[in-house]
């Protein structure tokens, strides 16, 4: 394979090591050192894509961030692919596989281009805000067509192997941008002692530096960069970041970085390794030294590959040592871009013209042009360039002081590449991710950071300073600046001695004429990637489009991946134009994160797979994984759900469960209940008002059941809470709910009541709860202690202190099953200690462990709500039926109370907590079903609420439900109707909830 | 992402480490049963939603468990101040903006 | 001593069996013995779980009576300073909060401790046994800071974060309290629900440098 545009000798690769790529489907080899764009380049690749609507061929046009076109599907395998990536920014490796992102079946030969021939008329601008507007069916079948042809690359299909992580970083300084100023800057702040972090998208720090010929202190610009290099590798609190595009500028400093640790060098990581990390710092400081980006200048069939920005084809001359054709039009309006010519003409290839916009340039680099002998055409613009597959000519026509009409005959030259300037935009995205709006600047015809509210400083081209000895000058200033703000001494830095530049005026010129009306003009290129014109603008300004923000909205430009790097400023000049406006006052769009596509995966970071979320296990867990439990997410506890034996079915395990614990005993882990310990001598008063019955007169030893009300008076929890002293309570809560309710009795005790003496502690994890609920507990619990367990020394919602096999232990006698029940709680480094020991004598009560299931359904056939499930944040303690939780009359207006006696509150007919016994006893109302008082009413049926809770009871051999009723309460004895989605319909009897046990015999025992 | 200062830690943190908990200076009145059900919903439910100077109780959820309150602009994301529950800010939206 | 003091204001009782019954700890099902017999010896971060440790939750806005009370009983006096913490051979204690400190003992001198408070110490006050819901992992080595980089927001920058410095923060998806022991030495206090979490988290973002465990 030959490398026919690579030069024989010059740039920043190693042609000692030669590397072998893949791209689409053919391999090239390139050097160490090489981008994926440059490789592509030294192999004569002129067709790197297709354009997103038109489908016109497209080749690289930029070196940098800024690459509209290039934009690449990379990947050797299913497993490792990744969007979006743009082959100026991917460093080549060996076995390198990418691909064209648009382009179907092959950019060299795609069907879409004949559309894309008719299609300029079939999607003007403005095509989505229209189709949207039309019928939805219409955009469908559009879609379809559009997502096919554009193809905006594709995620990968299979798990990517790779770890991407995350990691919080720190500085007084962060540097973004390692070219002149921003090593200027490290240098500044890194020798003051300052914890400096500089990031650099590129592969090696020294930004403009390394593309240019530029000499410092008469030595190769390079030199004094591998020195500041080395130097700041010396110092602990430095952080150097290559490969690492800071992508967002977020509140107070905060920045990420998207570090590409191994994806640049391999396909995978190699074993271990992190493939890509993305950086989340907080800095004191922020010094933006991101630079600027060449504007091309817009004219007739400007996307014809070998259009390019003029420093672009600088860069892959002098940092490649490619030179990407053989005859090169220059066309610019400025001086500095005459570089391109004089580096193309000394890598011994013809420059055809320098064609420039002014009558009368003048300076360093003109002269320098003179002198080589480069034809210079004053006063003239490229109108149009020819080609299709690759530029073969241009059309070059003198233009008027203006430069907005054409004035004289057509030029037709013979050329294979144009290369092109308007000027220089700093890159000001990320100074405006924070909301700051940026300022035009006359004098560099280019925007300008704004003023800010971050403690942001910025030094170099981003301030439109484009000579490196105005770069290096403002890196130190902005250094020393930070410094100063951190109460920092600056030391010492000598600047080395940039070469003296004489820099001629520079001409305003965006857009170039053509002979034709733009509309009628070929195309005219403003934003490649989406595909927007110059004549697309123009119509969106006729069609009425005044704001600039509706322009972008209008046509597309600077949408997506692309944020308008390239193409932003010209649209706005082209559009000010016709608004008949200046540029700051048509005013700019505003950029937003991220500067360039991030993956999912350093977004994702180790958050996913078994890492994705917390499991929080009790002390008992390993002995239900070995128990064969089915597991139940409760928060993030992991509860076991219910315990299957050989080949039961869930429903079969269930009943087994639920006879085993009714006929003799079962045991539950309740281990995730909420639990808090509450002290002080205000604690009874603080839970009067925190709960909605009364304790004030709570015994020592005593247990009482309690609902928690917000103050709009809907319950939002319940639990049991025992007074295990006079001053000292036991609160327990839902699973679900803990950490709410302890942050809900802090926020009270910090904000309204700081006067009540009493401190909260949560205890959930200190204690293992399991509960042994049935007619056999007490026997059971009788053979692991010598404490008097009976109904005589220990009465139902008694708690008493006891050893429980060799453990002391707080056993509590409540019951959520009905049955006689005792919750013992151990030191959780001793429940499976106790759990184990339960088993040991419980295989003569054929103790059967149960899961919630399992307890959703006892509890269920004793009409006991599940704050969550049978409560939704509307219903209060009367809509349940629990006026006996609600006292009135206590003094202080505990919370809730104010909130339940609303008018909507106290109003008839609300929807009120019942059971509901279905006619066929077989037949078990799904969850969530709606009632109807008439199912022949018309539809839509008023309805009368849903069903919360229903189950198929194995004791009670029928289905159990409770659910919302309007007005329920006051229509015992009433049916109601429960149409389902599959045309049954359930009929249901209003009842009351408790199914089972109505007198509360079996638990007081 | 905000960084806070928490006057109870007395140091920066980030913004992960709290929760927001709505507007300052909502105290629950003192005798709610004598409310209509005008100033009760007044109470509940109506808050200030301005354009700059903004008062906010937050909490420091990971770390000390204190809430306290932020003076915050809601225009820059600035935050003036922040202070303990009980104190009166000292940086106020004058009386024409917050109308 | 009494296993049970029921009495009129707070109840203080006994939790720990007699020593014949070995508590499991929250990590007790990872076998981290055998672990750190067969795992690698040499690595950037090292890990070990600190277990059955008596750890006590103190809540107190302290008097300057209470204040020397609490000196005589913890043989330390609280540190008051925000994010600050005292380490002896007997006892650590931990700045958690204004009116909350942590309290590090021998795992069978909890019921203890919580005794001889109950018994000596005046006014509003509580003392509540965690030691059970708590465990502490010990993590340390060259690449210690890195991976806890991974893991949580706050700055450990050694102007920032000195030695003995503590804050109760956000890790991973949990939270944690560490504190700062030794130059390359941290504690981490977790909770018993999390550990398991927390362990796999560590594990993972301790991969890239070689995780020793220590028995």
């Amino acid at each position: 394979m030959t490398q026919k545009n690579r030069l024989q000798d010059g740039g920043r690769i190693d042609r000692s090591k030669a590397l072998t790529f893949t791209y689409n489907g053919k391999k090239y080899t390139g050097f160490e050192g090489d981008t994926l764009a440059s490789a592509l380049l030294a192999n004569g690749v002129d067709i790197i894509g297709r354009s997103f609507k038109y489908s016109r061929p497209r080749g690289i046009v930029a070196a940098g961030a800024e690459e509209p076109n290039a934009i690449m599907q990379v990947g050797a395998t299913e497993a490792t692919q990744i969007p979006n990536v743009r082959a100026t920014q991917q460093s080549l490796y060996g076995g390198l596989v990418a691909g064209s992102t648009n382009g179907w079946p092959s950019v060299d030969n795609d069907m879409m281009g004949l559309v894309g021939k008719v299609g300029g008329k079939m999607m003007p601008p403005g095509f989505y805000y229209k189709t949207f507007m039309y019928p939805k069916s219409m955009w469908e079948t559009y879609e379809s067509f559009i997502r096919k042809a554009a193809g905006l690359g594709r995620a990968p299909k299979e798990n990517d192997p790779d770890i991407y992580d995350k990691m919080n970083q720190h500085c007084d300084v962060i540097i973004v941008g390692a070219g002149p100023a921003g090593l200027a800057a490290a240098l500044t702040a890194a020798r003051a002692g300052a914890r400096v972090i500089i990031a650099d998208e590129q592969n090696e720090f020294g930004g403009s530096l390394l593309s240019s010929t530029e000499l410092l202190d008469g030595k190769p610009a390079a030199e004094w960069v591998a020195d500041v290099v080395k130097e700041l590798s010396t110092y602990d609190d430095v952080l150097m970041l290559p490969n690492s595009q800071v992508n967002g500028y977020h509140d107070h400093n905060f920045l990420t970085i998207q570090q590409h640790c191994t994806d640049q060098f391999a396909d995978r990581a190699p074993n271990g390794q992190v493939a890509q990390r993305y950086h989340r710092v907080r800095a004191k400081w922020v010094v933006l030294a991101t630079g600027a980006h060449e504007r091309p200048l817009v004219y007739g069939n400007n996307d014809v590959p070998g259009c390019m920005v003029a420093n672009a084809v600088s860069t892959y001359i002098n940092r490649y040592g490619v030179v990407p054709g053989k005859n090169l039009v220059l066309m610019t309006s400025n001086n500095n871009a005459y570089r391109t010519a004089l580096d193309w003409h000394d890598a011994g290839r013809n420059v055809v013209a320098i064609v420039d916009s002014r009558k009368n340039p003048q300076g360093t680099f003109v002269d320098a042009a003179r002198e080589r002998g480069i034809s210079i055409m004053v006063g003239s613009g490229v109108i149009e360039a020819h080609g299709s597959k690759r530029v073969t000519g241009v059309s070059i026509a003198p233009l008027n002081d203006a430069g907005d009409a054409v004035v004289g005959p057509i030029i037709k030259m013979a050329a294979d590449t144009v290369a092109s300037s308007g000027g220089w935009s700093p890159v000001i995205h990320l100074s405006c991710h924070t909301g700051s709006r940026p300022v035009w600047n006359d004098d560099i015809l280019g925007f300008v950071p704004g003023t800010t509210y971050q403690k942001q400083l910025t030094a170099g081209a981003i301030n439109g300073s484009f000579t490196t000895e105005q770069a290096l000058a403002e890196g130190v200033s902005a250094a020393a600046d930070a410094l100063t703000h951190l109460g920092m001494t600056k030391k010492d830095v000598v600047l080395p001695k940039a070469e003296t530049i004489e820099e001629g005026k520079a001409m305003a010129l965006f857009h170039i004429p053509h002979t034709k009306p733009t509309s009628k003009a070929p195309k005219q290129f403003v934003d490649y990637q989406n595909d927007v014109t110059a004549s697309g603008i123009e119509l969106a300004c006729r069609e009425g489009f005044e704001s600039i923000e509706h322009v972008k909205r209008y046509t597309a430009m600077g949408f997506g991946t692309d944020q308008g790097k390239l193409g932003n400023i010209n649209g706005m000049a082209i559009a000010a134009k016709m608004l008949n406006q200046t540029i700051p006052q048509t005013g700019t769009t505003i950029f937003r994160p991220n500067y360039t596509p991030v993956t999912f995966g350093a977004i994702a970071g180790r958050d996913c797979g078994a890492l994705f979320d917390p499991e929080r296990y009790t002390a008992m867990h390993a002995w239900h994984v070995e128990r064969g439990a089915k597991f139940e997410d409760v928060g993030q506890w992991k509860r076991p759900w219910y315990y299957p034996q050989g080949n039961e079915t869930m429903q079969q395990a269930l009943d087994r469960e639920c006879l085993a614990t009714r006929k003799s005993v079962g045991i539950l882990d309740a281990s995730t209940l909420g639990k808090i310990d509450i002290q002080g001598k205000d604690a009874r008063e603080f839970l009067g008002r925190v709960y909605t019955n009364a304790w004030a007169k709570l015994p020592v030893g005593k247990c009482r059941y309690g609902l928690m009300c917000g103050e709009d008076g809907m319950v939002f929890d319940d639990g049991v809470t025992s007074c295990l002293a006079e001053n000292h309570f036991l609160m327990t809560t839902t699973s679900g709910g803990a950490a709410r309710v302890l942050s809900w009795l802090e926020i009270y005790h910090q904000t309204e009541w700081p006067e009540l003496e009493v401190f909260f502690t949560s205890v959930t994890d200190h204690w293992s709860t399991m509960t042994i609920s049935g007619p056999n507990s007490r026997k059971l619990l009788e053979k692991l202690t010598d404490y008097d367990v009976s109904k005589e020394n220990m009465a139902f919602m008694d708690w008493k202190p006891m050893t429980v096999a060799g453990v002391p232990a707080r056993v509590f006698r409540i019951s959520f099953t009905g049955e006689l029940s005792f919750e013992i709680n151990v030191q959780a480094n001793y429940g499976m200690h106790v759990w184990k020991a339960l088993f040991e004598h419980g295989e003569e009560f054929n103790l059967t462990p149960y899961g919630t299931e399992t307890m959703h359904i006892l509890r269920a056939e004793k009409g006991f709500i599940i704050a969550g499930q049978d409560t939704d944040g509307s219903v209060h303690p009367f809509d349940l039926g629990m006026s006996w939780a609600v006292s009135m009359q206590k003094p202080f207006s505990f919370i809730g109370k104010r909130g339940m006696q609303r008018e909507d509150c106290v109003r008839e007919n609300r929807k009120q907590l019942v059971g509901l016994k279905t006619i066929d006893p077989k037949a078990v109302l799904p969850e969530g079903a709606q009632g109807v008082l008439d199912p022949k009413a018309p539809i839509p049926m008023p309805m009368v609420g849903h069903v919360t809770s229903s189950y198929w009871s194995a004791n009670l051999n029928r289905s159990v439900a409770m659910g919302f009723v309007k007005g329920g309460l006051d229509k015992m004895g009433e049916r109601v109707f429960y149409p389902l989605a599959d045309g049954r319909v359930i009929e249901a009897e209003i009842c009351s909830p408790v199914f089972l046990d109505p007198k509360g015999e079996r638990q007081n025992v | 992402m905000f960084h806070i200062y928490c006057p109870h830690c007395c140091e920066y943190r980030e913004e992960e480490e709290f929760h927001a908990a709505g507007q300052s200076h909502i105290a629950r009145p003192l005798d709610p049963d004598a409310c209509t059900d005008k100033e009760w919903g007044e109470f509940m439910y109506f808050r200030a939603n301005p354009r700059g100077i903004h008062h906010e109780l937050w909490v420091h959820a990971a770390g000390c468990r204190k809430y306290f309150n932020v003076t915050r602009d809601t225009q820059t994301y600035e935050i003036n101040e922040v202070y303990k529950v009980g104190e009166q800010p000292t940086v106020v939206a004058n009386a024409i903006q917050s109308k | 001593m009494s296993d049970v003091t029921v009495a009129e204001s707070k109840l203080v009782t006994k939790q720990l069996p007699e020593a014949d019954i070995v508590g499991e700890s929250p990590l007790h099902h990872a076998d981290l013995a055998s672990v750190s017999q067969h795992g690698p010896k040499e690595g950037g971060v090292y890990f070990h779980e600190r277990k059955l440790q008596g750890l006590l939750t103190l809540r107190c806005v302290p008097s300057a009576e209470q204040l020397s009370q609490i000196e005589s009983l913890l043989g330390a006096a609280l540190p008051m300073e925000p994010l600050t913490s005292v380490t002896t051979d007997a006892v650590s204690i931990r700045w958690i909060s204004p009116d909350e400190w942590l309290i590090i003992v021998a795992g069978e001198q909890a019921f203890d401790l919580e005794t001889r408070f109950y018994e000596s110490m005046t006014g509003h006050y509580s003392l509540v046994n965690i030691s059970g819901g708590t465990t502490i992992f010990d993590v340390s080595g060259s690449q210690v800071v890195n991976m806890l980089k991974k893991s949580t927001p706050v700055d450990l920058h050694p102007r920032e974060f000195p030695v003995g410095k503590v804050v109760s923060t956000v890790f991973a998806k949990s939270g944690v309290t560490i504190c700062r022991l030794e130059d390359d030495k941290y504690e981490l206090v977790v909770r018993r629900s999390f550990a398991d979490y927390l362990w796999l988290w560590i594990q993972d973002a301790s991969r890239e440098y070689g995780l020793v465990v220590k028995a």
